[in-house]
């Protein structure tokens, strides 16, 4: 979890996402990932480096042409909590919708719990 | 299972996330729900197989909340908490929010407002965050990048791509 901050600080960028985006596809060079970009070799490559350091990005094995590729795991641990998130939220939502219709209908479960005493209380 | 079905999730401003829902239920109901124990307990769960063996609520401004839940599977556990700055019974609810282990940098403070109609209540909650790059984080990233669902078959094919560099 500690290099959260790092993820999500490269992922802020909308060049950053688009070029993992594009190595979504399958790795690629310095230079094809330049290309789609009205950007310098240098400004992406600085780019690059922010994408390298949170650890999204490594480079590939050929030594000519130094792909980049995509490494899953940070942005999986991202975007799992992202997924719980929303998940979590239906879920919740779903139950509390059933709670919420307890309570109108007289649910015995809560009747003979604590709002009832609280009800007795006052 | 009886659901409204009108839950929305969106970005606004700069920094917030506003999450919309509408119960079929008066907003005192849906404000009880929200802020005792013995009713949170009830709903507040998370996917299944997961149980909230923690939630204490000291429900007035300056007052503390904690919530546990656990994974019943593997034992795993997940906490946060937060401390009121305003309450306004059957109304508004602004409270801060921190996970113990943090999934985005930073507190985000929770702005629950609770509007009736027709005995129907409309639930808004904004989720202001500490930075525009956190919540774009949070909420946009993942969706553009359109991987959410796909990463596992991603990380299957990754290592074949390493196989394709050595043999190049």
């Amino acid at each position: 979890m500690r290099d959260l901050d790092a993820t999500f600080a490269a992922l802020a960028d909308p060049t950053r996402r688009a070029i993992l985006a594009r190595l979504a596809r399958g790795e690629a060079s310095v230079t094809d990932l330049a290309h789609p970009f009205a950007m310098s070799q240098p400004a992406i490559s600085k780019h690059l480096k922010v994408l390298e350091r949170a650890g999204l990005i490594s480079r590939g094995r050929d030594a000519q042409r130094r792909p980049r590729r995509l490494e899953a795991r940070p942005l999986r641990d991202a975007t799992h909590w992202l997924e719980n998130y929303r998940q979590f939220w239906d879920a919740q939502f779903r139950r509390l919708d059933d709670l919420l219709h307890d309570l109108q209908t007289g649910d015995p479960k809560i009747e003979n719990n604590k709002i009832k005493k609280k009800k007795s209380a006052r | 299972m009886k659901s409204s079905g009108t839950f929305n999730i969106a970005a606004h401003g700069d920094r917030e996330i506003v999450v919309t829902r509408v119960f079929d239920a008066p907003r005192r109901l849906v404000f009880d729900a929200y802020t005792k124990p013995e009713l949170i307990k009830r709903w507040l769960l998370g996917p299944d197989g997961w149980s909230m063996p923690i939630c204490e609520i000291d429900l007035r401004a300056g007052g503390k909340y904690r919530y546990v839940w656990k994974n019943e599977t593997d034992g795993s556990e997940m906490g946060m908490g937060g401390v009121y700055r305003e309450v306004v019974p059957t109304e508004r609810i602004v409270v801060t929010e921190v996970f113990d282990e943090a999934w985005y940098p930073g507190e985000a403070v929770d702005t629950i407002v609770l509007a009736e109609q027709n005995g129907r209540t409309t639930l808004t909650q904004t989720i202001l965050y500490d930075s525009r790059a956190t919540r774009d984080a949070v909420l946009k990233s993942p969706m553009q990048i359109g991987m959410a669902a796909s990463y596992d078959r991603l990380e299957k094919f990754l290592p074949s791509l390493g196989r394709e560099a050595l043999s190049a």
